[in-house]
């Protein structure tokens, strides 16, 4: 959660107002906010709430931008790539699996060094169909060259927006950008936020420049030639070479938004939750850390010392800075909102992610104890937290617990 | 923990999402006045953009954050102060799209909590429809025609501020008049509306309803199999074939009828039913072949009876028969059963025809309503009938 950083006084002349709405709502002031110039949409629950938001928007006069209905995900996300790389600022986005059905557009985008923004509503994957919430339909470009962040607030969805602009379009980094928002949790939930001004925003945030990367007649490039090996390597070497600086310049342009805008987000890539004193910690990713952080409260009221880490970066990955952290505790535990089927320990992506993370940059070997659970929208309740807890303290005091437990399941 | 105040919007997908949206905002936003903070959100489950789906909306209320997040820590509130009703056919139970089964409309009530319902009818008979449970209640009517809207068309007939007007009645702890006025000043800027919630605050009066009380029918329940009882590949046992069946008064069997989904049943989609005169039926099969859900049962005698626990009450039946007021749609708000009508009409022919002929003039002028729905979008035309409603009261 941020913290404010500056008098109210102040803070009174840096946001304009005070708003109920959701996190989708929220991503689509950022947009209007940001000016974004073109816009493509595409059905899909719980994406298409900031979508509609974005028309009507447009509709109202509020905004001005090219609002493109696709004929699907894939073209969709094939029109910003393409507006992105003759220099417009773009937004677009989706869910499950639309998505996936995005998904040729989604792999060339990183190569191309399209930095687009885009919201993905976590849906559950078909089959079963399903609404709600599970993470692997943005974790699915994980490998890809995709920056990705998950929020847990609709004011963090926000100032997420404007900081995704501000990174994307950074001429060190120059990928593409994906801000993951819990269905139902976070893009349905109407919730106080507070909106800066457009003036503001303006300081923040400069005009896209694409430099000699811009299609134009002006500056005359051919994009996407066929290369074959020749090339292959030397283009995911510049990929690659944007994910070893990432994290230096994601820190630089946090420091920059907490000056602009009095808001305080901390370390960019995690929140620690009461963890200066915890003997063990729960991790996770988005909304969870609503019933994480509940139950934290009342375990400390029984004297638990148990802390929560919720990762809001895991593409970049920030490994060394996340394993130094973890060492410090005796036992740790992921809340896995996803699944990777056959993997190393049958665990989630984030517990394995973790693990070999801890594997390199943690002196100490703490016991990670991985959880999958909230799949498909199933809420993880209070009680499921404190079970969890209790498992990640068994396996802090010694006992062999097994390495990957669901939670929250029938049967 | 400090306070924690939760408020429960129940209403129909479509014609009311709007309404139902802007009532739970304004809940947060009144409340915010006093310094309270809060969210809102709908029943992610539900489909609201299917029309007439019982749906739900929520707002959270709280003095400081941290008893807030305890309210936001899970999916929705287990137990609410305040359900509001915002179609009074509703009340016969409501059964989401999502897989909840069939639940009393009071079921997150807390005990003692107050069920507010938007009705031209008085509580005797809302109790008719209004399931018995075990613990009290207080039931409280706000007098109104059910404000019925469309996706993209918002009808304005102050049935937001009156509930407004309503809960700051029923639920001081959440904010007072005061505060709904100065919401509806600042945000919705009519003193019309400031007008409308005043009166209902003013007016809005409860009874207690006791343990027992109420509709005695037994809702069906089931319980969901866990992952290893369940079948695999996403695959789930279908419905058998149907058969003949008898007639209620000679024994004789004969007709079709279709088994159906005893786990998901449909019926509180309803607002109107197809009322069936069976002595004017020529059997021409429209009905059946047009009905989209199969909800006809093919009586023994070759006539078609709409089964009343599959009927959605879309209203097709009635476009596509050729024969005037054979299927005639009816508010449901009329009926307190879903019996059939074929047996009815089977068991005494004469009190049957008298009763159809009775009830097919409750239904609304045909030229006034649509398919599945009970006005034909005349948002302008109905406003001063509902604010005519809303000053008398």
């Amino acid at each position: 959660m941020a913290t404010l950083t500056i008098p109210v006084e102040e803070k009174k002349k840096i946001h304009e107002q005070e708003a109920l709405i959701t996190g989708a709502e929220a991503i689509a002031i950022a947009c209007k906010l940001a000016d974004v110039d073109v816009v493509t949409a595409y059905p899909i629950r719980p994406y298409d709430t900031v979508m509609q938001y974005i028309s009507q928007l447009v509709a109202d006069g509020e905004m001005d931008c090219e609002f493109i209905v696709a004929e699907g995900e894939h073209s969709q996300f094939e029109i910003v790539k393409h507006a992105s790389v003759c220099g417009a600022r773009v937004f677009c986005g989706s869910s499950g699996v639309g998505w996936m059905y995005a998904m040729e557009a989604l792999t060339v985008s990183p190569a191309l060094r399209v930095p687009m923004v885009c919201m993905v509503g976590n849906r559950a994957l078909d089959d079963p169909g399903a609404f709600g919430v599970e993470h692997n339909d943005a974790l699915a470009v994980r490998d890809l060259g995709w920056m990705l962040t998950w929020v847990d607030s609709a004011q963090e969805a926000l100032d997420m927006a404007l900081i995704a602009y501000r990174v994307a379009e950074d001429r060190r980094i120059f990928v593409p950008l994906a801000i993951s928002c819990d269905g139902a949790f976070l893009t349905h939930s109407q919730a106080l936020v507070q909106i800066p001004s457009a003036e503001q925003v303006k300081k923040f945030l400069p005009r896209y420049n694409r430099g000699d990367l811009l299609f134009h007649p002006d500056n005359v490039i051919s994009v996407a030639p066929q290369v074959n090996e020749d090339w292959v390597m030397e283009v995911r070497r510049q990929n690659y070479a944007v994910t070893e600086i990432a994290c230096d310049v994601i820190r630089e342009i946090y420091a920059d938004f907490e000056k602009t805008f009095g808001r305080k987000y901390g370390n960019p890539f995690f929140e620690e939750y009461m963890t200066e004193d915890a003997e063990v910690v729960l991790l996770g990713m988005g909304t969870l850390s609503t019933p994480v952080k509940v139950a934290i409260r009342k375990l400390r009221e029984e004297g638990k010392k148990v802390g929560f880490v919720r990762l809001r970066w895991f593409r970049p990955f920030p490994g060394p800075e996340l394993a130094k952290c973890l060492g410090r505790f005796k036992a740790v535990g992921i809340i896995d909102r996803d699944f990777s089927f056959g993997s190393p320990n049958l665990s989630g992506v984030v517990a394995t992610e973790v693990r070999s993370a801890m594997y390199t940059g943690s002196s100490t070997r703490p016991p990670v104890i991985g959880f999958i659970g909230g799949l498909g929208g199933r809420e993880i309740i209070v009680p499921d937290v404190e079970k969890t807890t209790e498992i990640v303290f068994n396996a802090a005091k010694g006992k062999a617990e097994p390495l990957t437990q669901w939670i929250g399941l029938r049967g | 923990m400090g306070q924690l105040l939760a408020i429960e919007v129940v209403y129909r997908g479509v014609f009311q999402k709007t309404l139902a949206k802007n009532i739970t905002r304004d809940i947060v936003l009144a409340a915010h006045n006093e310094g309270k903070l809060g969210i809102s959100f709908g029943r992610y489950g539900d489909a609201p953009e299917r029309n007439g789906i019982p749906a739900k909306g929520f707002a959270i209320v709280a003095n400081d954050e941290q008893t807030l997040e305890e309210g936001m820590a899970q999916y929705e509130p287990k137990q609410v102060d305040v359900t509001v009703v915002l179609d009074d056919t509703l009340c016969k139970g409501v059964e989401s799209w999502a897989w909840y089964g069939m639940l009393p409309v009071h079921r997150a009530l807390k005990p003692g909590g107050t069920l507010i319902v938007i009705s031209l009818e008085d509580a005797p008979t809302l109790l008719k429809s209004i399931h018995r449970r075990e613990k009290p209640y207080k039931l409280g009517i706000v007098k109104g025609i059910t404000s019925f809207s469309g996706m993209w068309v918002y009808k304005d007939d102050h049935t937001d501020v009156r509930v407004l007007g309503a809960i700051a009645k029923a639920l001081p702890e959440l904010f007072s008049l005061k505060s709904v006025e100065q919401f509806i000043n600042d945000k919705l800027k009519s003193s019309a509306k400031v007008a409308s919630a005043r009166l209902d605050f003013e007016r809005f009066a409860t009874v207690d309803v006791k343990a027992g009380q109420g509709n005695p029918e037994e809702l069906f329940k089931f319980d969901l199999p866990g992952w290893k009882d369940m079948r695999g590949g996403v695959s789930v046992k279908g419905q058998p074939q149907g058969g003949p069946y008898a007639d209620p008064v000679t024994k004789q069997v004969g007709g079709f009828r279709p088994v159906r989904n005893e786990l998901f049943k449909k019926y509180s989609t309803r607002t109107e039913r197809p009322v069936v005169n069976f002595s004017t039926c020529t059997k021409c099969t429209l009905c059946w072949l047009n009905c989209p859900d199969a909800s006809f049962d093919v009586a023994p005698d070759g006539t078609y009876d709409a089964n009343l626990k599959s009927c959605c009450g879309c209203g097709i039946c009635e476009d596509v028969c050729p024969v005037k007021d054979c299927i005639t749609m009816v508010n449901e708000s009329e009926f307190h059963d879903n019996n059939s009508q074929w047996a009815e009409f089977r068991k005494d022919k004469d009190a049957y025809l008298k009763w159809l002929e009775t009830t097919i003039q409750k239904a609304e002028p045909m030229e006034k309503r649509s398919n599945g729905f009970r006005y034909r979008g005349q948002y302008q035309e109905q406003i001063p009938e509902a604010l005519e409603i809303a000053k008398k009261g």
